[in-house]
């Protein structure tokens, strides 16, 4: 018997964070993100985990990290406004090192914008969006499937490196309806908690960095009496008014992310083999880009596509690799553009690279993407 | 053994950073006497602050602490009870930290009923950023933001917490250092949201702008405008006027806290075995 449903993106988000082993939720309602608060409200309690409706999305930060810090594994979920309010504390758990997952399904902005149209505007917020100098892991998926697994790769990774992770959808994945087969839950693989390696009376230190430099911070109620602020601390969690102490904090904060880059940092590439010319596209966009280069290869044209599931560290290598072996890159994305500035970068300089941006509402049709990977051409070939 | 309270801190932390004079001391020995009191847990009692020279309180708490973003205590505390309803959650916050930035988490704080002892040290100003006015500021109070007096009518946090649905309301002050230990000790003892006003002297940030900079000139006021409750509630309105206030049990009802609602939730959904 085929296991195969049909389910929406938001809906497959939700199942990927609960079969990741998320147990509490706090949200505040928002389109298009609305469904996974939804999907937790009644799936959470099924499972013993609970759900809380937050008067704002400040609070639905506050009590998603106050349950992470209990031991649960949190999630919570936005759009453009609410995404805004979460920054504050984004920054909070970044400092603190509080594992959490915050889903951003993408909505037209700036302000409330267009409230039910998809964009892919929040990609330098999801970056920067809150301040001073943090890491950050952001994730899009493409598919219902890749809803689901985005999200337990997310939670993993807030566990794994006890930080924030930014799941950022779209409303183009987020509303989609697929026909899709979940994997079973021993197919999962699944990061515990991580856990203190000594007691106190061993000289056990919270923020003292295992091997991997990510801390190992007691949850709260084991009688570790640590202490948690969002002030730069030294190892022991407690405040520390020191230049050398708030250097090596926030190297480390960066650090615990940049040596496992090649491992989190994940692209996929499609018809590359032979390719002369790269659409780079991620979320929903890379749809119907692919739709493009499908109808460019009918044409003729030597081109492929790189697409970028992790956005955030940003595949610098993958993309500077690209740029040597293509004759151009066409960047597509929904919005101003905003991911085209990181591939020049990595690119730098190695070949041209070319923006196919939209930001009217609607989504990119694949004649639009076609028509620029054809002037991308016939620009190289001039 | 009268200094059994001692082991509540973390030695290594002190001495404090409060200003001599600072009835923040006060506050928190307080709590920790209520907590001794009734014989909490120490492993299973959670201190959460917000931020403010207040919610610094936490750190030299010997507790598990956490001192998070200004306003926010009571939304982290909320996930921390309801992650794990077997500890013991306490909230240490000013009277800016709770009713301005962190005024709404308040209210709705009180109106879940979520299983929290919420002990605001109100200064009636803000400390930490040097004395600007705060929503608890007496209107005509000076204050740096204020120089020519509050123009703000003042909130009344406590009448605000019993309309918002706290099931435990109490205000005392740092003079009536054995009274505030059991309004707050008997916040521990309510299955709900606790909400305890514990006024504090602050001579350097308001006492100093408002010709009180002497700390036992600014608790002779204390022990001068406050009237226990009932005494209160037989006094004449007129009375009731200029700086006077009632301490005690202001309010107390009966109610299901947070936590154990959802458990219903929870039985609904036949989670509850898993
Ligand atoms: C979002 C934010 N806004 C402003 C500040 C600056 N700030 C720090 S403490 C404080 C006021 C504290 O006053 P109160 O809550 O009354 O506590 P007190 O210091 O008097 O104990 C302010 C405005 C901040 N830390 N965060």
């Amino acid at each position: 018997m085929s296991k195969a449903r049909l389910m929406q993106g938001n809906e497959a988000c939700a199942e990927g964070a609960l079969a990741a082993g998320v147990r509490f939720f706090g949200g505040y309602p928002i389109t298009p993100s609305t469904e996974i608060a939804e999907g937790m409200a009644k799936m959470l309690p099924k499972v013993g985990g609970k759900f809380v409706q937050m008067e704002d999305e400040i609070a639905s930060m506050g009590v998603v990290l106050g349950a992470s810090l209990a031991g649960k594994k949190a999630l919570t979920a936005s759009s453009g406004p609410g995404i805004s309010l979460k920054q504050e504390l984004i920054g909070y758990a970044a400092a603190a090192e509080i594992p959490v997952v915050i889903v951003n399904v993408q909505r037209v902005g700036p302000s409330t914008g267009q409230p039910t149209a998809p964009s892919q505007g929040d990609v330098m917020q999801a970056r920067w969006g809150t301040h001073g100098d943090h890491p950050m892991i952001a994730l899009s998926p493409w598919s219902v499937r890749e809803a689901f697994d985005t999200a337990v790769m997310a939670v993993n990774y807030s566990e794994r490196f006890r930080t924030p992770v930014i799941l950022l959808m779209d409303e183009i994945v987020g509303h989609l309806r697929e026909k899709v087969e979940l994997p079973e839950a021993d197919e999962i693989e699944i990061y515990p908690r991580r856990q203190p390696g000594c007691t106190p009376a061993e000289g056990y230190r919270p923020y003292a960095p295992a091997e991997d430099l990510v801390p190992n911070i007691a949850d709260f109620g084991n009688g570790y009496h640590i202490h948690v602020t969002g002030l730069i601390h030294d190892e022991t969690g407690f405040p520390v008014g020191s230049p050398k102490v708030t250097r090596e904090a926030i190297d480390r904060l960066h650090t615990k992310i940049e040596i496992a880059r090649d491992e989190i940092t994940h692209v996929e590439e499609y018809c590359m083999e032979d390719a002369e010319y790269a659409v780079v596209a991620f979320g929903g966009t890379a749809r119907t880009a692919y739709e493009a280069v499908l109808a460019a290869r009918q044409k003729g044209i030597k081109v492929g596509m790189v697409r970028l599931i992790t956005i955030w560290p940003f595949a610098d290598q993958a993309i500077s690799d690209l740029a040597a072996r293509v004759k151009g890159i066409l960047v597509t994305e929904l919005n101003y553009g905003q991911i085209v500035n990181e591939v020049e970068r990595a690119a730098a300089g190695q070949c041209p690279v070319e923006l196919c941006a939209k930001y009217d509402m609607t989504i990119f049709e694949p004649e639009e993407i076609l028509e620029a990977v054809e002037s991308l051409v016939a620009g190289g070939n001039k | 053994m009268e200094r059994s309270f001692e082991q509540y801190f973390r030695q290594n932390r002190l001495p404090h950073l409060w200003c001599p004079g600072c009835g923040n001391g006060i506050a928190t020995k307080a709590i920790v006497q209520a907590i001794e009191s009734k014989g909490l847990e120490r492993d299973k009692t959670v201190i959460v602050s917000g931020i403010g020279c207040s919610s610094r309180a936490s750190g030299y708490m010997d507790f598990d602490t956490l001192h998070t973003a200004h306003g926010r205590a009571i939304p982290f505390a909320t996930g921390i009870k309801l992650a794990n309803p077997e500890l013991n959650v306490i909230v240490i916050t000013g009277d800016g930290d709770c009713t301005a930035i962190g005024g709404n988490h308040f209210i709705h704080g009180c109106r879940r009923n979520v299983d929290l002892t919420v002990v605001l040290f109100n200064n009636n100003i803000y400390g930490m950023t040097g004395g600007q006015a705060s929503p608890m500021t007496p209107t005509g109070k000076k204050a740096t933001t204020a120089p020519y007096g509050a123009v703000d009518p003042v909130f009344d946090a406590c009448r605000l917490a019993e309309a918002a649905g706290a099931t435990y309301v109490a205000r005392s002050t740092a003079y009536h250092v054995q009274h505030l230990t059991s309004m707050i000790a008997d916040g521990l003892d309510n299955k709900g949201f606790s909400f305890i006003e514990a006024m504090v002297q602050c001579p350097t940030a308001y006492g100093r702008k408002n010709k009180m900079s002497d700390p036992v000139q600014l608790m002779m006021w204390m022990r001068d405008n406050a009237v226990m409750k009932a005494a209160w509630d037989k006094l004449p309105e007129d009375k009731k006027q200029g700086d006077r206030f009632p301490i005690g049990l202001l309010y107390q009802e009966a109610g299901v806290d947070y936590a154990t609602a959802y458990d219903h939730v929870i039985d609904l959904a036949g989670g509850a075995a898993k």
